[in-house]
């Protein structure tokens, strides 16, 4: 989080701010504006990495409950084990199609997710799984889905991109960058009208900064004062281009937020307890009716793009640097020096080991959708009829 | 808090007789007054009628609040209704249908307007792939009860991105509903069906019918989606029209009759999807002849799906080729002999259909 966050109070929810260390931004000084020099873009593996800040010890300090940095450390272990997994069946070729992992970005995930009540709202994109999964879906049916079953949680209809768990106020995930960020602030304002405190939180890539609806979706919900909690994922990345490369500010979101009277808000992206205390303080703001907020987290995807990039592009240096700084085993160090055993993390490892392998099991007992499912669910009445 | 039904329009394209009226409320069976209407003014009158039986019902869009819209479509819903439930937005398309997207997942309905059709161009990916596929998508998690109202047409010297007619647009997108209604008690009737549908409404008002007066009956007025009427009888030819061109084809059948002795059966097709085709079938297996008159331009137009349904439905009732007529395959001009001379007028449709018939 950014000091200029912490000042100003949306630095912690439910926590003395002022006790809480001054942190610094990361990444600013690794991140540059777009260069001059357009032979840049085509310099696949051979730019200046762009390494992280070094981690944050001082956030072992932030006033988090116990319980909740284990419920973040499992979820972060049910993320990683479940994309894990998910890749290895894309190996054996049991996942068709395109995939998006969250492999190394989990943190955001379960940081925000831990800030959320249950019938809070989320909007993702096609880098969904993790997001679905942190508001509760079943993992059967996500991974079902990803395998185009019949007991897939979309009825093996939208396929990995499209993972929706409705049920848990999981409200979809969009493949086509920038939309749905206008969808989210109608669940928020439906909150608004309903007189309900529910908060929509809505995740999308550095890239979708750049995109019109980016900007329609945060100058609405500011000016209509939405409950609505824009949490921008940046690896860095917008799909195979560094984002720095193609944006006019060096943070893409955050640097835009002051345009729509917003704070400007950085965290460490993997840190779930920096990304749990940001996100607490805005749901906290959105509740109280105070609007929506942006968040930006930085962060790195430990794998390409999609399932089709093996993500050359990235200098050895960079990814090696940002693999020394995975979420998980950093997470793992901090609840140890917290006082946790080393065997009860372990016992949670392999609580969510099992309940993947259970996962897998019931993805892959799954049926093909039969072809009474291919003109179903078209229109409210299940069918598709277009004519007398 | 009215309940939406579930099963509401499918249900009236299977039942699609051809000459369902519009239905006005009239408590003990006594005869039902009626005022004279502008096809403007029933729009307002729709909606409000709308928004008095579901508290719930809200309406965004540009201008429809303070200015009661730009071709004063919604004037004194402000009033009525208040800014919660009538708002005004930025010129932000995107957000407009998104945020009608996303009330409308959590079951509350809502009508956005979207203040020319053409614009349908710059907030596509809201309606073609957002609210038109999410529920298909979500093996039937996400529910989609919005209407989205537009206005669409030729006529007022726009030029060529302020007068296209581009139902065709949203005909070809599984999963949205498109109505275009060519009367005042249509406008209200059909306005009301499509609110209460639990799916997803494209409503295309058209820009040179606001001034057209009809009667309207008093009381709430609600109707059918995907019922086609029929609105003039013949028996030797039948052409299908929609919305302005409705209006022409009923003219040109006259001159038709007057000047040729050809008895033509106009049929108002209100809406596309659904589509009463039964309704067209059965006309043109009395008459033998299908004409269409589509303002959309050339290619692609609903015509060409109406011509091909009945060729491959109704091809042994034919006594000659199905022709389409409709506007040529170029943006509408904006000089008005120019413009005139692109949209089908009443000249052209007896023109065609006397030559075709001679």
């Amino acid at each position: 989080m950014s000091t200029d966050a912490v000042a100003d109070g949306h630095g912690a929810a439910g926590s003395d701010t002022s006790a809480a260390p001054p942190i610094a931004a990361p990444m600013r000084t690794a991140m540059g504006a777009a260069g001059t020099d357009p032979s840049q873009l085509y310099d696949y593996g051979r730019r200046p990495p762009r390494l992280p800040d070094p981690v944050n010890v001082a956030n072992d300090d932030l006033d988090i409950a116990l319980d909740d940095r284990l419920a973040m450390y499992k979820m972060q272990q049910i993320l990683r084990q479940m994309e894990r997994r998910a890749y290895d069946l894309f190996l054996q070729n049991l996942v068709k199609g395109t995939s998006h992992l969250s492999l190394g970005m989990e943190a955001v995930s379960a940081g925000v997710a831990r800030a959320q009540r249950p019938d809070d709202y989320t909007f993702a994109t096609y880098r969904g799984h993790a997001h679905t999964m942190a508001r509760g879906a079943p993992l059967g049916p996500v991974l079902a889905e990803l395998l185009g079953r019949e007991n897939g949680i979309l009825k093996g209809k939208g396929g990995s991109m499209h993972l929706a768990s409705v049920e848990h106020n999981m409200m979809g995930s969009y493949a086509i960058i920038g939309a749905h960020l206008c969808i989210a602030n109608g669940t928020a304002w439906s909150a608004q009208m309903r007189g309900t405190d529910q908060v929509t939180v809505a995740f999308f890539g550095d890239g979708a900064t750049n995109i019109g609806a980016f900007h329609e979706a945060l100058n609405m919900a500011a000016t209509w004062k939405l409950p609505t909690i824009f949490v921008c994922e940046n690896n860095l990345y917008m799909e195979y281009t560094p984002i720095d490369l193609v944006s006019a500010v060096p943070n893409p979101a955050a640097d835009r937020a002051g345009a729509y009277g917003l704070q400007s808000i950085i965290v460490d992206g993997n840190d779930a307890d920096e990304v749990y205390v940001a996100a607490a303080a805005a749901v906290s703001k959105a509740r109280a009716g105070e609007g929506p907020s942006l968040i930006e987290a930085k962060t790195y995807r430990h794998g390409g793009h999609s399932r089709a990039d093996p993500g050359k592009y990235r200098p050895d240096e960079e990814v090696e640097a940002w693999l020394q700084r995975d979420p998980i085993p950093l997470y793992h160090q901090r609840l140890l020096r917290l006082g946790v055993d080393e065997s009860t993390l372990l016992s949670i490892q392999q609580d969510v080991a099992a309940r993947v392998d259970e996962a897998t099991e019931f993805a892959r007992s799954g049926a093909e959708p039969g072809p009474q499912h291919l003109m179903s669910d078209v229109w409210a009445d299940g069918g598709s009829a277009w004519r007398n | 808090m009215a309940e939406l039904s579930p099963t509401g329009t499918i249900g009236a394209a299977t039942a699609g007789l051809a000459t369902a009226e519009s239905a006005a409320a009239s408590p003990g069976g006594t005869p039902v007054e009626s005022t004279e209407l502008s096809y403007r003014e029933a729009v307002a009158r729709g909606i409000a009628q709308e928004m008095r039986r579901d508290p719930r019902l809200v309406m965004l869009g540009e201008d429809i609040a303070g200015a009661g819209g730009v071709f004063k479509t919604t004037v004194g819903l402000l009033d009525e209704f208040g800014p919660q439930r009538i708002r005004d937005t930025p010129i932000s398309e995107q957000a407009i249908l998104g945020a009608a997207a996303g009330v409308a997942m959590t079951g509350v309905p809502v009508i956005a307007e979207i203040m020319f059709s053409d614009f349908f161009a710059v907030c596509f990916d809201l309606l073609a792939n957002e609210i038109a596929k999410g529920r298909y998508m979500t093996g039937g998690q996400l529910q989609a009860p919005l209407v989205v109202r537009t206005h669409n047409g030729a006529g007022s010297r726009f030029g060529a991105q302020h007068s296209q007619s581009v139902e065709n647009w949203c005909m070809m997108i599984p999963g949205l509903k498109v109505v275009a209604p060519s009367t005042p008690v249509d406008v209200i009737g059909l306005m009301a069906s499509a609110v209460r549908d639990p799916d997803p409404v494209v409503f295309f008002e058209h820009k040179t019918l606001l001034a057209k007066k009809g009667l309207v009956p008093q009381g709430d007025i609600v109707d059918q989606l995907g019922v086609a009427k029929i609105v003039r009888e013949g028996t030797d030819c039948t052409i299908t029209a929609l919305a302005l061109m409705v209006d022409r084809a009923l003219q040109a059948a006259d001159r038709l009759q007057a000047d040729h002795g050809i008895s033509a059966e106009v049929i108002d097709l209100r809406s596309l999807v659904p589509l009463d085709t039964r309704t067209v079938l059965g006309s043109v297996e009395r008459t033998s002849r299908l004409f269409t008159v589509e303002e959309n331009p050339r290619l692609c137009g609903w015509g060409a799906e109406m011509v091909s349904i009945v060729v491959d439905e109704g091809f042994w009732n034919l006594d000659g080729a199905p022709v389409r007529i409709t506007t040529p395959h170029i943006p509408i001009p904006s000089a008005a002999s120019l413009e005139d001379l692109a949209v089908p007028s009443v000249d052209r449709i007896v023109e065609t259909i006397s030559r075709a018939m001679g």
